[in-house]
């Protein structure tokens, strides 16, 4: 067989009436995907599974090839169960840290069902890290809101420490957070040692309470209001449902901060993480690409429009 | 580069030849259960000779084309999309081992028996689809290693479009029917007497023509390439005013059209599978009954179906009308945002082969005209408002 002629570079054809998009080096990115395929799992393997609700764990994953992953709080990667499928997970623990790599799980489907049930020594799949940040540092001099939902605690984590390391970079510092019942609260060990020890003011509200129950009941939402920062100089990082995202960030907005300074972490349904199977697609925003953390200055619109 | 050639009838088998010794698996038209496909092809006899096509909205058949006209159809059925992206890729295989699981990537080269692929009769507004697929997949921050591998070593020949189909709008597209830059090598079938020009846009594309039996190409043979164009040009079913849409459709996003089209759509992705530059998949895991072995493929997916935007809790496109809307928007106007370029090449087969035959041209008309005839009521109930409270 006679070897075809391989010294060419595909071209790149626009339609006429559209600007053309800047030339791409495909030579240079051909070489690169070779280097390092992004659809490729690196195996992984537990070495702490941690019970944190009845229903969420938190499972420590060390690299089988020792070669860390580093990360920045907000990013997430996708997780594959071994012969059941693959999840976008956010990481959950220190950005700053060289140990495990850590992942809070909810049981609430086949793929995460399977991974709340790896014990240690099980192998898992990792892709990335893949997505935006939160971008903490950019509150820094100013006052940060973190409000979070249920799970979506888990993927604000990483951006609690860095705050809690950072502590004396910021002025205050309040966590409003909303979980379904008082056994759902994650982190009660953080949330405890955030308030005690990093002047974080902590607010937990749950949506019911049983009668033994002495804290607040009710929506996340509703302690916005309430909450002491300085709106003119605060960053909000928000991360739940988006029906209490929504109602969250325009509280915020109509408190006075800043659209571009509230930054929400969305959820779309996610196959590939790197922009290329479309699923996560928001209007022309790729969600796994350009987020999954936004401003609240480029989602609203979005959110706005049923079905989008 | 070498000027313009020419080409006899009997010049086909020759490029065939040529194409094969180089080792290429190469793919041209042929009728294959009532329509054009492309297929594997050794002899230049089974290529659709005298063989036209009619297209409509929702219809598609056979017709007898000009005696002896070898490209007198518009579209293959389906396009080069499922040759250089195919519906099921295989990603990796997995397998346990002792100390949890080894990744085995699996590449195109690694199936047996693999060759590079040519295609014979690309037409323009495919070779522009493959551009911008070259675009989505290997441009940007990550790279679709299996359509990169794939991509690279294919070889394009495509042919001008002499008879374009009642579903067809490259020309107001800009796409066609003339092929633009990203073959290798563009024949236009010249007739009376029947002869094929051939021009070389690559090295890959020069060194092909080489060894083909020309002869040069007159000033005669160029002016009936151009006439042949501008009478295809002139043929087109149906046309497509794109300068707005970037604006119009987002703006669109509540009109009442999306619900007039999903009392028609049936959401059955037929549109997106057909159409050349839909790029969407998703991953599919098959383990085989020992759990100890697991293949990743990636196949195509449709916006169209409701377990693609499913999240827990419940899809975030329930409606049809939802759904219709994000695939226009995404191909007319986000695409523009996304790639720098309309997603839209004009060949038409999304109205071809839709079984209520909606035809994106007339909808994306029809919700110009709701829109223009919305801000002229704004407007009009604007004024009296002012006018009556100042
Ligand atoms: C960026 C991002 C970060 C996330 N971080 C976390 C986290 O830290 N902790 C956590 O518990 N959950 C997180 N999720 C949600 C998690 O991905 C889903 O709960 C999970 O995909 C459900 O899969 P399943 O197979 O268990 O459920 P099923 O209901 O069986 O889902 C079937 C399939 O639908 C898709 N799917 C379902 N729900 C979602 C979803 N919410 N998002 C994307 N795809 C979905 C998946 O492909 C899934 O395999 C995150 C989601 C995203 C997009
Ligand atoms: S949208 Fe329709 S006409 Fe346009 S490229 Fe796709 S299939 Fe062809
Ligand atoms: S139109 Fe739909 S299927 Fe086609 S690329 Fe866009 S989102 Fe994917
Ligand atoms: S998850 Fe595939 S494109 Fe975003």
């Amino acid at each position: 067989m006679t070897a075809p002629m391989l010294d060419r570079t595909p071209g790149v054809a626009g339609v006429a009436g559209v600007a053309e998009a800047p030339a791409t080096a495909t030579g240079t990115a051909h070489a690169a995907a070779a280097a390092a395929d992004p659809m490729l799992p690196r195996p992984f393997r537990v070495t702490a599974r941690h019970l944190d609700t009845r229903d969420t764990v938190t499972l420590a994953l060390d690299p089988l090839d020792g070669v860390p992953l580093a990360f920045a709080a907000g990013q997430f990667t996708m997780l594959h169960a071994f012969g059941v499928g693959e999840v976008p997970i956010s990481i959950s623990g220190d950005p700053r840290s060289c140990g495990p790599l850590l992942h809070t799980i909810r049981d609430v489907g086949s793929v995460t069902h399977a991974l709340v049930g790896a014990t240690p020594g099980t192998a898992i799949g990792v892709r990335g890290p893949f997505g935006t940040g939160w971008e903490v540092g950019a509150g820094q001099g100013g006052d940060v809101v973190v409000i979070a939902g249920g799970i979506g605690l888990a993927p604000l984590r990483p951006a609690l420490l860095e705050l809690a390391h950072d502590r004396a970079a910021y002025g205050r510092v309040v966590l409003l957070y909303g979980a379904r019942s008082p056994e759902d609260i994650l982190f009660a060990g953080d949330l405890a040692r955030w308030a005690a020890h990093h002047r974080i003011t902590v607010e937990v509200t749950v949506d019911y309470g049983p009668p033994d129950w002495t804290g607040r009941v009710g929506l996340v939402t509703d302690l916005v209001p309430r909450a002491g920062f300085d709106p003119a100089h605060a960053l909000a990082l928000v991360c739940g449902p988006e029906v209490m995202m929504r109602a969250v960030a325009t509280a915020l907005v109509a408190r006075g901060v800043a659209p571009e300074r509230v930054r929400l972490s969305m959820e779309r349904n996610m196959k590939c993480g790197v922009g290329l199977c479309g699923h996560c697609q928001l209007r022309e925003l790729f969600l796994c690409l350009d987020g999954p953390v936004l401003g609240f200055d480029r989602l609203a619109p979005l959110m706005d429009v049923r079905e989008l | 580069m070498a000027g313009p050639a020419i080409l006899a009838p009997s010049g086909l088998q020759a490029l065939l030849d040529v194409l094969r010794a180089r080792g290429y698996r190469v793919l041209g038209p042929q009728v294959r259960d009532g329509a054009i496909v492309l297929a594997e092809l050794a002899d230049a006899a089974a290529l659709p000779v005298g063989v036209g096509d009619a297209q409509a909205p929702g219809r598609y058949r056979l017709r007898d084309g000009e005696p002896d006209r070898v490209f007198g159809f518009a579209t293959t059925a389906q396009s080069p999309k499922a040759v250089l992206f195919p519906p099921d890729e295989l990603l990796w295989r997995g397998r346990r081992t002792a100390d949890g699981f080894s990744i085995e990537p699996v590449a195109p080269a690694d199936e047996p028996d693999h060759r590079p692929v040519a295609v014979l009769g690309v037409r323009g507004c495919d070779v522009a689809a493959i551009g911008i697929h070259d675009r989505v997949l290997l441009g940007r921050a990550h790279v679709d290693a299996h359509y990169a591998a794939r991509r690279e070593e294919a070889f394009l020949v495509a042919v001008t479009c002499s008879a374009p189909g009642g579903t067809c709008f490259c020309a107001s597209v800009g796409t066609g029917p003339r092929p633009r830059a990203g073959s290798d090598l563009v024949l236009t079938e010249l007739t009376e007497p029947h002869r094929f020009l051939v021009e070389a846009t690559t090295a890959a594309g020069e060194a092909v023509l080489a060894e083909l039996p020309t002869a040069p190409a007159t000033a005669d043979d160029l002016a009936a390439a151009d006439a042949l164009v501008e009478a295809a040009t002139a043929q087109m079913g149906r046309s497509l005013r794109t300068d707005d849409l970037h604006e119009l459709l987002p703006a669109s996003a509540e009109s009442p059209r999306w619900a007039a089209i999903a009392e028609r759509c049936l959401a059955c992705t037929n549109c997106t599978a057909v159409c050349p530059t839909c790029f969407c998949t998703g991953v599919e895991d098959a383990s085989d009954l020992t759990g100890d072995l697991d293949e990743r493929h990636r196949v195509w997916d449709s916006c169209f179906s409701l377990p693609y935007s499913y999240i827990h809790g419940g899809a975030v496109r329930t409606w049809t009308a939802s759904r219709y809307r994000q695939w226009l928007t995404h191909k007319l106007a986000s695409w523009q945002d996304q790639f720098g370029t309309s997603g839209c090449v004009g060949c038409g087969r999304c109205i071809t082969w839709c079984p209520a035959g909606i035809d994106l041209t007339a909808e994306v008309a029809t919700i110009r005209e709701l829109a223009e005839a919305h801000d002229a009521v704004a407007a009009a109930s604007d004024g009296d408002v002012l006018g009556g409270h100042r």
